[in-house]
């Protein structure tokens, strides 16, 4: 029982309470640089979703071998290899979202949700527990992307998955698919989070 | 290597391709940061004196090792322990050898080493196949180019501060909002120069 509480938990705050996008604001630059579309914001979502539960289980089963003076250098080793493997399987296995990637593939080594939750969680937590966080944050993080992608890509192209959704007399606002229009699109969820918090609280109060 | 493709170079790297507002390289510093102009500044500095180092260390590294060996595959995991033994060697180096400059800079140098900007620009470099020369130039207006942003966008958030907006804005969505505004202005630049 007391598992199952842990784990609706963790869920509940990779999801929502501290989810790493929205709230933590931890890995701004895939999350901006890679959302004009869902495809590409889930595509990085679960690219590093994989590299976070991965990073994870190791960490926490070397947690008790590595050094604490030596745990950052050893953290970003392990992180690394990963990356180094999901980077190897994208270009096998799906070339053009991994051209539309790019640099930001590598880029995951140096994504602040990885190395924070390494250090925060992983570090100080069992194996079952780090791999749920690593599973719960990663999906966070999926899921905001897709939201940004979803946003963008509706009004930026007027599609959803490649499909139009919106027929032929819409005519699309390319700026949403183009850098500012991340920022926007980021700026105004962020709002909209503060908005519906804010409603949670006042709510709560009365 | 002539004049005129240095200076093109620059201009591509510092504006037209601006490392912040068109590549999203560097967010985190950029929004955390920014508040006043000072840190920024000290913050952009830093930036460009790493990214110079760990550009030229990271050629050198590639054309001599990962290429010769047929390794390059590692590249991910060797450009970022070179990057965050390089950080830590400059800011041992730093603080025996030039105190003062230890004392404004130094507090942004452990930050650098999660700085995607660098290791982003690193990688470029190789990927773009630039000689060392233009790896160098590349990497210093790429730092100018985040330099320029950051101080840019800190001098318009000290105002923001004290701006009226409604109160479920206040803060980074506000930020961000003008994050986008500035990145728009700088969409100006696009078609400048071809490379």
């Amino acid at each position: 029982m007391a598992t199952e509480q842990t784990v609706g938990k963790l869920m509940k705050n990779g999801l929502w309470s501290e989810n790493p996008v929205f709230v933590l604001l931890l890995g701004m630059c895939p999350t901006l640089g890679v959302t004009s579309s869902v495809e590409n914001g889930l595509g990085m979502g679960i690219a590093t979703a994989f590299v976070l539960v991965m990073s994870n289980l190791v960490i926490s089963m070397l947690r008790k071998v590595i050094p604490k003076k030596m745990r950052i250098p050893c953290f970003i080793v392990i992180i690394a290899s990963f990356v180094t493997i999901v980077e190897m399987l994208m270009q096998a296995f799906s070339p053009a979202l991994y051209r539309s990637l790019g640099l930001f593939i590598p880029l995951i080594v140096v994504n602040c949700i990885v190395l924070g939750r390494a250090e925060a969680f992983a570090s100080k937590n069992g194996l079952f527990k780090s791999m749920v966080d690593g599973v719960a944050m990663g999906a966070g993080f999926t899921l905001a992307l897709a939201a940004m992608g979803a946003v963008r890509e509706l009004l930026g192209n007027g599609t959803l998955l490649n499909v139009n959704m919106v027929g032929s007399s819409y005519h699309p606002v390319l700026m949403m698919i183009m850098p500012p229009g991340a920022f926007l699109t980021l700026g105004f969820l962020l709002a909209l989070m503060n908005w519906i918090n804010r409603k949670a609280a006042a709510r709560k109060e009365a | 290597m002539d004049v005129s493709t240095i200076f093109l170079l620059s201009i591509y790297a510092m504006l037209i391709n601006n490392v912040v507002l068109m590549q999203f390289l560097g967010i985190c510093p950029y929004l955390g940061v920014s508040r006043k102009i000072e840190t920024s500044l000290g913050m952009g500095m830093a930036v460009i004196f790493v990214m110079t180092l760990a550009t030229a260390l990271t050629w050198i590294v590639e054309r001599g090792i990962l290429v010769p060996f047929d390794i390059v595959f590692l590249r991910t995991i060797a450009f970022i322990l070179i990057i965050a033994a390089l950080v830590q060697f400059v800011e041992i180096f730093m603080k025996k050898m030039m105190p003062a400059l230890y004392q404004s800079l130094g507090i942004y140098l452990p930050l650098i080493t999660t700085n995607c900007a660098i290791l982003g620009t690193a990688i470029l470099a190789v990927q773009k196949d630039y000689n060392f020369l233009t790896a160098l130039v590349f990497a210093v207006a790429t730092g100018m180019g985040f330099l320029i942003a950051i101080v840019m966008f800190a001098s318009i958030r000290e105002r923001l501060d004290t701006a009226d907006m409604p109160e479920i804005m206040k803060g980074v969505p506000a930020a961000l909002i003008t994050a986008s505004i500035l990145s728009m202005a700088f969409m100006g630049f696009a078609g400048l120069v071809r490379m």
